[in-house]
């Protein structure tokens, strides 16, 4: 019987993206290209099984040992914390965590920042690290309405271009942190599948080093 | 007494295993109070998995906490002898917050410590009991060993100021090549002993491999050679293929030193056993002896998947009203002595599943030949 690796990838772009670097590593599984409603796909000859999930839910899978290994953002990695190894940066899907705000916004020191987010452990973790006292406002999207609104006075958010933030009238006014995709592992899988596990870490991140 | 290990689930027949395993080494059973003074914890935060802890006000208005662990716990108990080790293993209900449910939980955990002064012996029994107490769990099991003593080294050559030491063993325990080259080569630590340190990381893997790269890479000294002693011992043991070297297992060094180690079971998502030796814990508290312990999360054998058997009863006996009771309890009675569990009953119940279905016809189960 094939041992498979089983592999979660987030369902969109960058799933794809990965896809092909993971292909191009020898770890190819043809029928994904295939258009159709399938989540899962295997390729016995490379005891790989594919499957899409929701970009956030794949540190869940990989945690809790559904998928051994997965690719998912370092946003998602720092807002959850989950217990996995973090094999590799594939430098891909690259964006950066940022704080926006309106373009005529002024900073009232007298009292708590109000900011409005998706990630809210790493806005807290980022406003007490320089001792600023917030008042954290979630929300799960459209996030750039909430100051647009007086709603919140910033927004902690994802950054790719910045045309959201223009259009929009918003500016960054400081970046968090950079972000980019990330392979994950889970640790009893990488001890039971570890030489499978190995070679595709090793393979894709020869990959991924000499494209840079 | 007549003992049938198959009518136990699997987390009752592994504490029953573990407990007569840790008895045939000399370790006796340590029972202790489900209330301590929340001082113990408060003062040892860190030591703690979680930090919350469940207290309560008792009745003189001491602030007292349900256990939400057992070793700090016994440590305080302990006389400070260290010339008479105590050898102690539990078994024992804590209360923890567990997971992403952010919820209190009430968590069966078994372990084992071994107080008195430590030496290679002492260090490498611990490991071998660390690895039969996951063989008891299953065959499928692996055990990796790592050694504070060398990380510490590692880091400290990097000479970075020490709020970054914590990061860097949270990267290490990711095995976070990329961050430690990011946070390293960002705080101006040299490149050959960054490559020292992520050398470390890589080497993951079967113990004898482990130890020569570790010797190629310049490290030696009093830690490699006590860690080649111990495999030495675990290899003696017939424990040597279940053994890995890796250094991703980082517990906390204001508690822990030297080997500290953490077992996995195939089909279970996170570790199971952890452990390590921790004379730093000891000597906080006041105690001079060394020490050494693992503990076995029993609560995680939920999570392995289809621990149910397939059926409920091997035979499903039919029987009607004109059945007499003598007739069907002497069916009954030649099924179960031949080996067969029974569930003796008027209707044919939809919900029970049996390998085999009887009908009584006098004093007789009469198989039908329907296999479901």
């Amino acid at each position: 019987m094939t041992q498979y690796v089983n592999i979660a990838l987030p369902k969109g772009r960058l799933g794809e993206k990965v896809y092909s670097l993971f292909a191009e590593a020898g770890f190819e599984c043809p029928s994904i290209l295939e258009e159709n409603r399938k989540l899962i796909f295997e390729n016995p000859g490379r005891g790989v099984r594919y499957f899409w999930v929701k970009p956030s839910d794949v540190a869940v899978y990989v945690e809790r040992g559904a998928a051994d290994i997965g690719v998912c953002g370092k946003d998602i990695l720092l807002e959850s914390s989950p217990e996995v190894y973090e094999l590799l940066d594939l430098k891909t899907g690259k964006c950066r965590m940022a704080v926006a705000s309106r373009k005529d916004f002024r900073e009232d020191h007298r009292r708590p920042l109000r900011v409005a987010t998706k990630f809210v452990n790493i806005a807290q973790d980022y406003y007490s690290s320089i001792g600023r006292e917030i008042d954290i406002i979630e929300l799960n999207g459209s996030i750039e309405i909430a100051p647009i609104l007086g709603l919140s006075d910033v927004i902690v958010d994802i950054v790719e271009t910045g045309t959201t933030l223009r259009e929009n009238d918003l500016v960054e006014t400081e970046k968090i942190m950079d972000i980019s995709a990330r392979l994950i592992s889970n640790k009893s899988s990488y001890e039971f599948k570890k030489e499978k596990i190995e070679q595709i870490t090793n393979s894709v991140g020869l990959l991924v080093s000499n494209r840079k | 007494m007549d003992f049938d290990p198959g009518v136990l689930n699997s987390e009752e027949k592994v504490i029953y295993g573990l407990r007569s395993l840790y008895e045939k080494f000399g370790y006796s059973q340590y029972r202790m109070s489900r209330f301590e003074e929340y001082d113990l914890y408060v003062r040892n935060k860190d030591f703690l998995i979680s930090d919350n802890v469940i207290t309560f006000t008792d009745t003189d208005g001491k602030l007292m906490a349900l256990k939400p662990d057992v070793t700090l716990s016994i440590v305080r108990a302990s006389r400070d002898e260290p010339d008479s080790p105590l050898k102690l293993y539990y078994d024992e209900n804590v209360f923890r917050v567990s997971g992403r449910s952010r919820r209190f939980r009430e968590i069966t955990q078994t372990g084992l410590e071994y107080l008195g002064e430590i030496d290679d012996y002492v260090v490498s029994e611990v490991l071998q009991l660390a690895c039969r107490s996951l063989r008891t769990i299953s065959r499928n099991s692996i055990l990796d060993i790592s050694d504070l003593d060398i990380v510490r080294t590692a880091v400290e050559e990097l000479g970075l100021k020490d709020d970054l030491t914590a990061t860097i063993l949270k990267y290490l325990g990711q095995k976070n090549v990329h961050e430690i080259e990011n946070v390293c080569s960002s705080a101006g630590a040299s490149e050959s002993d960054i490559r020292r340190l992520t050398d470390l990381i890589r080497i993951s893997g079967d113990p004898d491999k482990a130890i020569s790269i570790l010797k190629q890479g310049g490290y030696s000294g009093a830690a490699v050679k006590h860690l080649e002693t111990l495999v030495s011992l675990l290899r003696q043991n017939g424990f040597y293929d279940m053994v890995r070297i890796d250094f991703s297992v980082v517990n906390d060094m204001n508690y822990y030193n030297g080997t500290v180690f953490k077992g996995y079971v195939a089909g279970i998502p996170s570790g199971i056993l952890s452990g390590g030796r921790y004379d730093r814990l000891m000597k906080k508290m006041g105690k001079r002896a060394g020490a050494i312990g693992f503990a076995v999360y029993l609560d995680l054998l939920s999570q392995a998947t289809s621990a149910k058997d397939d059926y409920d009863v091997d035979v499903l006996l039919l029987y009607d009203r004109s059945s007499s009771p003598e007739d069907i309890s002497n069916a009954v009675r030649t099924l179960t002595e031949s080996g067969l569990s029974v569930s003796a009953q008027k209707n044919a119940d939809t919900r029970i599943r049996y390998r085999k279905r009887a009908v009584l016809k006098g004093s007789e189960a009469v198989f039908d030949d329907t296999v479901c």
